[in-house]
């Protein structure tokens, strides 16, 4: 037995914990009967991958195979994203498509169908799957692709790990001349202004949005967009950066050693960090280029930053509302938010593009994601939010969830009943697959 | 540009170590028992590096068999690295002759075989790097691990000893002690956190061992720490602890 949780340390369990590197030792896990779930790097937030059995993929790692010519990987599941930078960034390839750290696992990636600051463009990372292997509850193995036992694959994509164990996975990696964005920061005063920044800036690849969630009055919403492209060879300016535009330099890993105490973050000092970070940024645009790991992953370069919320845990409350309700929703939520003065610093405003799927999240309107630390008037906020979330037409992410309930889930998840109807049929016999969330939202008994 | 051979290359150091080197650039030679366990190491290490990775099959027990499988091979490495290595349950090991002599041969007396031959060779040409890696373990007996502890703490003389031979030949003999690593073996257990390194960590520190020519490396520093409090408890209190 051993004690894990996710990335919010919240809520932790001990849990029978086993792992696999191969397709026979999975077998003989799944030879065993009861309830279980795949645990990847453990980067949601919730408790989307706890259980009382726990089925580690860290560990089920190898590359597969590489086509040079197309860009298309090969993969287990147990791959982090990180490490697939680290093999073809120098060979000048780059994700698909990638959440805002890359220490994830390509299971996991499928599982949550992750989705990054191209979303609006480019989709989320489920959709350019071309192919993968799935382990049933049975042990066996199914391939399925958008051709290939499609519907399997559609409870799949963003069904967080309720239809199988994802064995391995192809996709298309993208062609980069060198490892730099192009970035442009641009500081927004309120909300009104960001969301008009949005709008301008739909044919930018990638585009994402800090937001000062403590800031209030006039000033609510304030934020700075960053938005980017890939550099070319010819938009490196830097001599460091030319001489070597595939390998940027290094920077050394900082690390939170210990859990903060709880009074450590209180209103007074994240509304101080937030204020000095808003205004670090001068007003207007600003071009700057910044290497992949500056721009998409800036928190991976601080190991375990979630100790800053100490050993009461934090969960990040995402949702997103459909475009049309993007203006009045997002000033109204926002509002019951910084009023309730529990946000944090790390708060993120997107606009997503369209999105036909099954079960994932994503949809096209705004998604805005907040951290608060644990606390019984969050819970109480949270409630309140849901309901305004859903009467909005929107919904919440569960790579992010730890407490929504069934009847929010199935309120604003369309295929809800079905979902829950195909992977209880999937889930017949001794072994099923179940998480504590999975439990919590209705899907799994 | 280095050729390293790594002895015990399905472990998840070994995993790790290779995946490392390969980064770097250099060559490695992969050696195990498990062939098919192998192949899917050797595959992936293909496609990270676009490199041809040689494999071949080595069995730390059958001693006989170690010249000729160093004889064998289609080319002389210029790193040695041995992370195979066996820990049976204490209870068993007490109990079956059989594990006991498993114990003993993998962990001791077949990496003595097979590095001596390497040393060997590597002492005529007057170059190479030889790494054992020993345990935390082999510091000091202690009740729960004892028979493993004392085959590594022979083994961590025996590098010693070959590391004073070695010297003025120029050849570099390296002790690493992981101290607990997170890896099958322990996946199920709760370890404490700070003094747990990933594979990873103890590659890398494999590596730049390596490269600075180190005589001992501790992956997580606290170890080297811990490890001096604990081996200068006296016998009379220690002899009382439930270690």
């Amino acid at each position: 037995m051993r004690k894990i949780s996710d990335w919010g340390n919240y809520p932790v369990v001990e849990a029978e914990v086993g792992g696999f590197d191969s397709v026979a030792r999975l077998q003989e896990h799944l030879s065993e009967p009861g309830e279980l779930i795949a645990y990847g790097n453990g980067r949601s937030y919730g408790d989307a991958s706890l259980q009382e059995r726990v089925l580690l993929t860290r560990r089920f790692n190898k590359f597969l195979s590489f086509d040079e010519s197309t860009g298309t990987l090969c993969c287990q599941s147990g791959v982090l994203l990180s490490e697939i930078l680290e093999v073809f960034v120098p060979r000048g390839w780059f994700l698909p498509v990638t959440p805002g750290t890359k220490l994830i696992t390509v299971g996991g990636a499928i599982a949550a169908d992750v989705h990054g600051k191209n979303h609006h463009l480019e989709g989320s990372f489920g959709q350019h799957i071309l192919a993968m292997e799935v382990m049933r509850n049975d042990g066996s193995v199914i391939r399925c692709s958008p051709q290939e036992n499609s519907e399997f694959m559609q409870l799949t994509v963003g069904g967080m790990g309720l239809s199988g164990v994802i064995l391995n996975a192809t996709f298309r990696l993208k062609r980069v001349e060198t490892a730099y964005i192009r970035e442009e920061t641009v500081r927004a005063r309120n909300l009104e202004e960001i969301m008009e920044c949005f709008e301008a800036s739909a044919s930018w690849t990638y585009s994402v949005a800090w937001i000062d969630c403590l800031a209030r009055g006039d000033d609510m919403g304030r934020s700075i967009m960053m938005r980017g492209e890939h550099a070319t060879l010819d938009g490196l300016v830097s001599p460091a950066h030319k001489a070597a535009p595939l390998e940027p330099r290094r920077k050394p890993m900082l690390s939170v050693p210990v859990n903060f105490p709880d009074f450590a973050l209180n209103r007074w000092t994240m509304q101080a960090f937030n204020f000095a970070y808003y205004h670090k940024c001068r007003p207007g645009l600003h071009r700057n280029v910044v290497d992949y790991n500056a721009f998409f992953y800036p928190l991976d370069a601080i190991a375990d930053w979630n100790r800053i919320y100490g050993k009461r845990g934090f969960t990040q409350y995402q949702f997103v509302i459909p475009r049309e309700a993007g203006r009045e929703g997002m000033q109204h939520i926002l509002k019951r938010i910084t009023d309730s003065g529990l946000g944090s610093f790390l708060a993120v405003l997107k606009l997503f593009g369209e999105q036909e799927s099954f079960i994932s999240f994503p949809m096209a309107g705004y998604t805005l994601a907040l951290d608060f630390p644990i606390s019984l008037a969050a819970m109480d906020l949270f409630n309140e939010l849901d309901a305004m979330v859903a009467d909005y037409g929107g919904r919440l992410y569960l790579a992010k969830d730890s407490r929504m309930n069934a009847a929010m889930f199935e309120k604003t998840y369309p295929n809800a009943a079905e979902f829950k109807e195909a992977i209880s049929l999937l889930n017949r016999g001794e072994v099923r697959f179940a998480s504590l969330q999975s439990k919590r939202i209705g899907v799994t008994a | 540009m280095k050729t390293v051979l790594i002895l015990g290359a399905t472990s998840d150091m070994a995993q790790a170590l290779a995946r490392v080197c390969v980064a770097k650039g250099w060559t490695v030679q992969l050696a195990a028992r498990n062939q098919e366990q192998l192949a899917a190491l050797a595959g992936d290490l293909r496609v990270r590096s676009g490199q041809e990775v040689v494999q071949v099959p080595f069995d730390a027990e059958n001693m006989r068999m170690h010249a000729a499988f160093y004889a064998g091979l289609p080319e002389k490495p210029d790193v040695v690295v041995a992370l195979f290595g066996y820990m049976g349950d204490q209870l068993a090991v007490r109990n079956d002759p059989e594990e006991l002599q498993r114990t003993l041969t993998v962990n001791y007396a077949g990496a003595v075989s097979i590095l001596g031959i390497i040393a060997n060779d590597f002492e005529e040409r007057g170059s190479g790097t030889i790494v054992g890696v020993g345990s935390v373990a082999g510091d000091r007996g202690r009740q729960s691990n004892y028979i493993y502890g004392s085959a590594k703490a022979g083994f961590s003389t025996f590098l010693s000893g070959l590391r004073n031979r070695l010297y003025p030949s120029g050849v570099h003999v390296m002790t690493v002690k992981p101290g607990f690593c997170r890896t099958k073996m322990t996946e199920s257990m709760d370890l404490p956190g700070a003094l747990t390194a990933e594979p990873e960590q103890v590659a890398q520190a494999i590596v730049r061992g390596i490269e600075k020519r180190r005589d001992v490396v501790y992956t997580l520093w606290m170890w080297r720490w811990v490890m001096l409090i604990i081996r200068h408890i006296p016998e009379f209190i220690f002899k009382r602890m439930k270690l």
